[in-house]
């Protein structure tokens, strides 16, 4: 069965039924099992698991500690573009904003790319909208091709693409796509996409296969929490990742939690994530998903980062600015979304080791060519 | 007292091997080394940074040590000869581990590419100890094509669960010519001591030193049970050899 098909047998209504249902019981089953399944995974989403976040965290620490070691990647995101075609309503770069388009071009860019090498960063996530006739796939190629003489691991965060375009990238030297589903309510997904490539809610959800199939190593999906029902997001991105684990062994799958926050004359997400919830669905990934990478942005504020460090992440963006040419360029552009961890490399660095933890920037040698 | 184990034509006192990866802080490294006595140590390369000194892993091991750099990221045998060769030139030895690893999830070993990287490096002058799945077709194949030792695993990477291949790691330990080392869920020190006990030559840890709390004095444990385990193996050794060949047999009276 496809992931597809998958999601088409849930309804996202009855899965918030059937998590509302689960009681301390099942919450304990699920805390001391070694495997879990679906239904352990509901209970942990549940509320009734709210009582049991100390517990979880405890798992999570400890499983963590043991796939991943006391360690946690670094890793930080370069916008190149912030032109883009389509609607999304929740973002910064949605066509229809009368926002300053930029495109760096190659100076600027290896600017960028000097910049962070010396602030010591060695894995790099390439961003930009999705605008296929202003950042191609062949320029994307040359973008690649120079971004990994400074960094021995590039990922890229673009629009989704087919298999044989992901085959060309890899070549180039990309090792890894970060792609978020965004929804997976589909009919939620329908309406917050109201045109545009995105549209094709298919297509997106089977991007990471597309990249699975072409060879990339590593693939970070996530589900864009504001849009719908937390907890029954946070139940299908997982069941995602774990149809990915499974059918693509040779891929390193990780998931990512950004969610919408309240921002005065922003988009204001219809379902809000509190710190509480956010930290709930964490550990529920942790316990459900015990070798999956989970990675955390500086969307977050860095007090909250900070605290997550001991519950199970293991990939931290570090320095990170979300506007095009952020790093280097005098003029600013607008970010895509705030940030709200606005410390240097250094800063974070000197975090990490105060947890307990050792920061890692290269995890990665080139072994393509 | 015996004779250290013969790899590569360097002789190891020391049988507990260790690994670089997952500590909390790279300073422990050292540390860990000289509390375990440790003489031989596994590195990715893919974790290397030649760029920055402070970075650099290779900064915090002690020049008695023997690096073991392994092919960690590799998904078929030309990607591992690839590393090895990066790591040779990095000034890594001409030690190498081969790790090929193709299923992410459980990170199980794969034997046929890792068979192939063996026979290539083997022949390119590297002292090879490939990391399989415990299979003795595998083994003796490996031993053909130049291994300088075996590394089967005690179980999944990772998962502490100790030596649950026992069966079939007895049979390589019974049958191969060439040093088995257990590799991999070695959980405890206790484990460590079984796998010794087992007639093992030696045992590679990672995780469970570099992860513990306290990974210098965890590391001193280890030792402590390997030496444990490869005494009992002596002694049962020379036990059993002096019952075999005693001068009044137990049953020299039926004539
Ligand atoms: S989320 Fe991505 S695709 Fe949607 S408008 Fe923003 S940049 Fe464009």
């Amino acid at each position: 069965m496809t992931f597809f098909e998958t999601i088409k047998k849930f309804d996202p209504e009855d899965i918030e039924k059937s998590i509302g249902k689960m009681s301390f019981v099942e919450v304990k089953r699920a805390l001391a099992k070694n495997k879990l399944n679906e239904l352990d995974l509901m209970a942990l989403l549940s509320t009734a698991a709210q009582d049991h976040l100390e517990e979880m965290a405890q798992k999570a620490r400890s499983l963590t500690v043991q796939y991943f070691g006391r360690t946690v990647s670094l890793y930080a995101p370069l916008y190149i573009s912030n032109h883009c075609i389509n609607e999304c309503i929740y973002c910064g770069f949605n066509r229809s904003h009368t926002i300053t388009r930029k495109l760096l071009t190659h100076e600027e860019i290896e600017r960028e790319a000097r910049f962070l090498n010396a602030q010591g960063i060695r894995h790099i996530l390439l961003l930009t909208g999705e605008a296929h006739k202003i950042t191609p796939l062949e320029m994307l190629s040359d973008v690649i091709k120079l971004l990994r003489k400074y960094f021995p691991s590039v990922s890229i965060e673009v629009y989704p693409m087919d298999t044989e375009d992901y085959r060309i990238l890899k070549k180039a030297g990309v090792d890894g796509i970060t792609v978020y589903q965004e929804v997976y309510d589909t009919s939620i997904y329908d309406k917050v996409h109201p045109a545009g490539r995105k549209k094709n809610y298919k297509y997106r959800l089977e991007t990471p296969e597309r990249a699975a199939k072409a060879g990339l190593r590593y693939i970070n999906i996530g589900t864009l929490f504001g849009l719908a029902p937390v907890r029954s997001e946070a139940f299908l991105c997982a069941l995602h990742a774990k149809y990915l684990e499974n059918r693509y062994l040779d891929t390193e799958i990780s998931l990512s939690i950004p969610r919408i926050r309240n921002i005065p004359g922003g988009y204001s997400p219809d379902f809000l994530l509190s710190d509480r919830l956010f930290v709930q669905i964490l550990l529920a990934y942790r316990l459900f998903l015990p070798r999956s990478g989970i990675t955390v942005s500086t969307r977050e504020t860095s007090d909250f980062r900070d605290n997550l460090l001991n519950l199970g992440v293991t990939r931290f963006s570090a320095g990170s600015h979300t506007e095009v040419g952020g790093y280097t360029e005098d003029e600013q552009s607008v970010p895509q979304f705030e940030i709200s961890d606005s410390r240097s490399v250094e800063e974070i660095v000197r975090v990490i080791r105060e947890k307990g933890l050792q920061p890692i920037f290269k995890d990665w040698e080139d072994i393509s060519q | 007292m015996e004779s250290g184990l013969i790899l590569g034509g360097k002789s190891f006192t020391n049988r507990l091997f260790t690994g670089t990866g997952k500590f909390r802080s790279k300073k422990l490294i050292s540390k860990m080394l000289e509390a375990s006595g440790s003489e031989m140590i596994t590195i990715a390369l893919r974790r290397v940074d030649l760029t920055s000194k402070e970075e650099n892993i290779l900064e915090y091991i002690p020049d008695n040590v023997t690096l073991l750099p392994n092919t960690s990221g590799a998904r078929t045998a030309g990607e591992a000869v690839r590393i090895a060769n990066i790591a040779r030139e990095a000034g890594c030895g001409n030690f190498i581990k081969i790790e090929i690893i193709t299923d992410m999830k459980y990170l199980m070993p794969d034997n046929e590419e890792t068979l192939n990287a063996t026979r290539l490096l083997a022949e390119d002058g590297f002292i090879v100890l490939p990391y399989i799945n415990p299979d003795l077709p595998l083994a003796k194949k490996l031993e053909e094509a130049g291994a300088a030792a075996i590394m089967p695993l005690g179980s999944a990477i990772g998962s502490n669960r100790g030596i649950r291949t026992r069966e079939l790691i007895e049979i390589l330990i019974d049958c191969c010519s060439v040093p088995i080392i257990v590799d991999a869920g070695i959980g405890k020190p206790s484990h460590a001591a079984a796998a010794m006990e087992m007639g093992a030559d030696a045992v590679l840890v990672n995780t469970a030193i570099s992860a513990a709390h306290d990974p210098v004095r965890m590391g001193e444990a280890f030792s402590y049970a390997v030496k444990a385990g490869r005494m009992a193996f002596l002694a049962k050794l020379t036990e059993e050899s002096k019952e075999a060949n005693a001068s009044s047999p137990l049953t020299g009276f039926l004539r």
